[in-house]
């Protein structure tokens, strides 16, 4: 799987076009693939049958699972996540990932079946105009009528997905290409006119913000998954620490820098730090590496920030000057920009600065943190379980979560020494993200503790997913935080809609006999003298484990931006 | 301030792109005011002429990510001061009120509109112009019964004397 250095080679000659995408994907480099059979993609699947030295396929209960899995994998490992389904129905499934991929900007390949070519636009059975309906959520995406279309089709969609600012793309392959013949011969793709992948950085620019920088009394790092795509880890954090500038992070940009890093100021954003949230409106130079500017992360856009300078370092020209004006825009790879940059930008240290960041940071632990690690009351919190994690572990998981409360916790309380290791779907904010997620993560890393962590309405959405962990014997730890409610939207209806809890309460099953039905070795933990024993056994159980606490059900997350405010405004209560 | 822009987008010749071309503007809810697509001088390459109303800023955003696209290869935006622009209006019209002579056949004069056909009944008229124009001459013949009136979409040259060529490069 993750570390195999004795990588099959591919096959080359006359073979049906269904063998001819297996053999693509091998080519690739591909080791695992997710998916779903039906009709239409039975060629490939037969293909595929015959390879298991080559290629494994893992079988999942559902085909949004297929895609959560491929997006979890390519989070944890850097490399293109692939996944496969049949026409119609299968192909439609895909969308929710497929649109998470997107927005998220990960590598993903999708390859479904589909109708006869002559069927085409007949309404025939299970025939669906997936490239229509994916268009707007891929980056990229086409339909193969003939087989010998197969394997360069396949090449560029590889090539699109896992380039510049990487994305989803699907690759729609009629009946009949599958089953006719192709003199295969693979060529790696090497580019369009049309796709211009990494734009080269202007040194002008690089100048212009080195300036900047250097300039600056009160300078102000943003950082978001650019980093972790671009792997520039290492240049980020000697940047940081040859100007001394505190650094702040979007969730997506979470293990690029360890968090216990000195110059880690912390998580922006609407439920992230006091710190960097009041601070960005004081900044002088804000510094913005691979981010968007998401409006999750500046509330307000007319109050954010308005009395800084803004540096954008940015590989999509489109995100540049669209919600935050950039006075130094540098277009291009974040690594390539960032080792251009170093040299340039002056040493320094802001120990006053620096110092702002942490009596915000003071107030939020005696108003907030403490509490929520070491509550004071009998009901247990999230934020404890996710410290108790912390103590028994050394930063070194990968932590998936799904979406709510749960999540906005475990970022803001789980600690990472390695990049990579946060999974979480950011821009969607897909519920049922987690669980596939999570199986794909760990199935990429299989030497890595992969924990799920995930709220009890999520856990529901991709619950079949269990029986992918049981076929394939996933060993991957589902830690679910149950606070029987939909907790991070009744959070709002007690803040914003006098809690009217409408269709917030959760009627649940017993998830306990749930996960032991999948031969999922369990535990419940409903009190807190228990809860150190639990996760510890979670953590050093082999396989894969079920650990579910029983939370508090009507805790809040906090601090908050109400929507519509600045993020100056943060709330601490 | 809305004001008209002529949108010039250079595509690679494939199946589904003018659908890529018009989500990215029903996305954001922006209305195609008119489209033109042909080749253009470069083999495989086509070019969409597009005219919409819209902001500097929503403009320079939209075309962007037009940009984005994959398989377009180039977007680019002008005021009307800096294109040349024609469009092109047919009109059909009764064969008695322009046979007659009289004041329908002034107005043909007066704005140079040719005749391309006439058939048994009708006349087709011709009138290449900026919208305005043909416009006016619609405004103008209504009076006198017209069938069927048609007009084309914008298309587009701009000024600056550079090939589609050196544009792709940069
Ligand atoms: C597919 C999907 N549907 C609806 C939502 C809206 N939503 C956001 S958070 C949330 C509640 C999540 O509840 P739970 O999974 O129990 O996690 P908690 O917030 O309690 O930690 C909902 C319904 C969503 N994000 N995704």
């Amino acid at each position: 799987m993750g570390t195999n250095v004795n990588k099959p080679s591919h096959k080359a000659g006359l073979m049906t076009g269904a063998e001819a995408v297996v053999q693509s994907l091998v080519a690739e480099g591909v080791e695992l693939l997710f998916g779903y059979p039906g009709g239409a993609i039975m060629p490939v699947y037969d293909a595929l049958y015959g390879a298991e030295d080559q290629l494994k396929h893992i079988l999942t209960r559902h085909e949004q699972g297929a895609t959560h899995m491929a997006q979890g994998y390519a989070r944890a490992t850097g490399k293109v996540g692939v996944c496969i389904a049949t026409s119609g129905p299968g192909a439609t499934n895909l969308i929710t990932g497929i649109a998470d991929a997107q927005i998220d900007s990960t590598p993903m390949v999708c390859i479904t079946g589909q109708v006869m070519s002559s069927l085409l636009g007949t309404d025939a059975f299970q025939e669906t105009d997936i490239i229509g309906i994916s268009m707007p959520v891929t980056k990229w995406n086409v339909q193969v009528t003939k087989a010998e279309d197969i394997p360069t089709a396949i090449a560029k969609a590889f090539y699109i997905a896992r380039s510049g600012k990487p994305g989803p793309v699907l690759v729609d392959i009629t009946k009949n290409a599958q089953f006719d013949q192709v003199d295969f011969n693979y060529v790696p793709f090497e580019g369009m006119r049309s796709y211009k992948p990494v734009p080269v950085a202007s040194t002008d620019q690089i100048k212009v913000a080195a300036e900047l920088i250097n300039n600056a009394k009160r300078p102000f790092v943003l950082f978001g998954q650019g980093i972790i795509l671009s792997q520039a880890e290492e240049e980020f954090k000697a940047f940081i620490e040859k100007t001394g500038i505190p650094s702040a992070w979007t969730i997506m940009g979470l293990s690029a820098l360890d968090t216990d890093h000195e110059l880690n100021v912390g998580m922006l954003g609407m439920h992230g730090n006091y710190a960097p949230n009041k601070l960005t409106n004081e900044c002088d130079v804000l510094i913005a590496v691979g981010m968007r500017f998401d409006d999750r992360v500046t509330g307000d856009l007319t109050k954010y920030a308005k009395q800084a300078k803004v540096v954008h370092i940015e590989i999509d020209a489109a995100e540049i000057n669209k919600n935050v004006t950039a006075h130094a825009p540098v277009l291009g790879d974040a690594k390539d920009i960032l080792k251009q940059l170093i040299p340039l930008v002056k040493e320094n240290s802001h120990e006053q600065w620096l110092q702002r960041f942490k009596d915000f940071e003071q107030e939020e632990i005696d108003q907030v943190i403490r509490e929520e690690l070491k509550p004071s009351k009998d009901i247990m919190s999230m934020g404890e379980v996710i410290g108790q994690i912390n103590e028994l572990s050394n930063g070194d998981n990968v932590i998936v979560t799904d979406v709510g409360q749960h999540q906005m916790v475990a970022c803001r309380y789980a600690e990472f020494k390695q990049s990579k290791s946060m999974i979480t779907s950011g821009g969607l904010g897909t519920m049922g993200f987690c669980l596939p997620a999570a199986i794909g993560a760990k199935m990429g890393v299989p030497n890595k503790q992969v924990i799920a962590v995930i709220g009890d309405g999520g856990f529901q959405m991709t619950i079949q997913e269990l029986g992918t962990i049981l076929e394939s014997k996933v060993a991957v730890k589902i830690l679910l935080l149950n606070n029987e409610f939909l907790g991070m939207v009744r959070q709002w209806q007690e803040l914003f809609f006098e809690k009217r809890y409408a269709s917030t309460i959760m009627v649940n099953p017993d998830f306990q006999m749930i996960a032991k039905s999948y031969s999922i070795k369990t535990a419940l933990i409903d009190d807190r003298k228990n809860l150190e024993q639990g996760v510890k056994e979670m953590l050093e159980h082999d396989g894969a484990y079920f650990l579910e606490v029983r939370v508090g059900k009507e805790n809040n997350v906090f601090p908050m931006i109400p929507s519509g405010v600045a993020v100056s405004d943060i709330r601490l209560k | 301030m809305k004001k008209r822009f002529t949108l010039s987008i250079f595509t690679e010749n494939i199946v589904g792109i003018l659908n890529q071309v018009t989500i990215i503007f029903t996305r954001r809810h922006i209305n195609i005011e008119s489209i033109v697509v042909s080749e253009s001088e470069m083999d495989g390459i086509h070019r969409y002429t597009l005219v919409i109303s819209e902001t500097d800023e929503v403009v320079r955003k939209v075309v962007l990510q037009l940009e984005k696209q994959v398989d377009i290869i180039k977007a680019l935006y002008h005021e009307d001061k800096d294109v040349i622009y024609q469009e092109i209006a047919l009109f059909k019209m009764p064969s008695d009120v322009l046979i007659k002579g009289g004041e329908a056949e002034k107005i043909v004069r007066k704005h140079f509109a040719r005749i391309i056909s006439v058939e048994e009944g009708f006349i087709i008229l011709e009138k290449t112009g900026h919208k305005e124009e043909t416009q006016k001459l619609f405004n103008e013949l209504k009076p006198y019964g017209v069938l069927e009136f048609v007009r084309s979409g914008r298309i587009a040259i701009t000024k600056p004397m550079k090939t589609l060529e050196t544009i792709l490069k940069n």
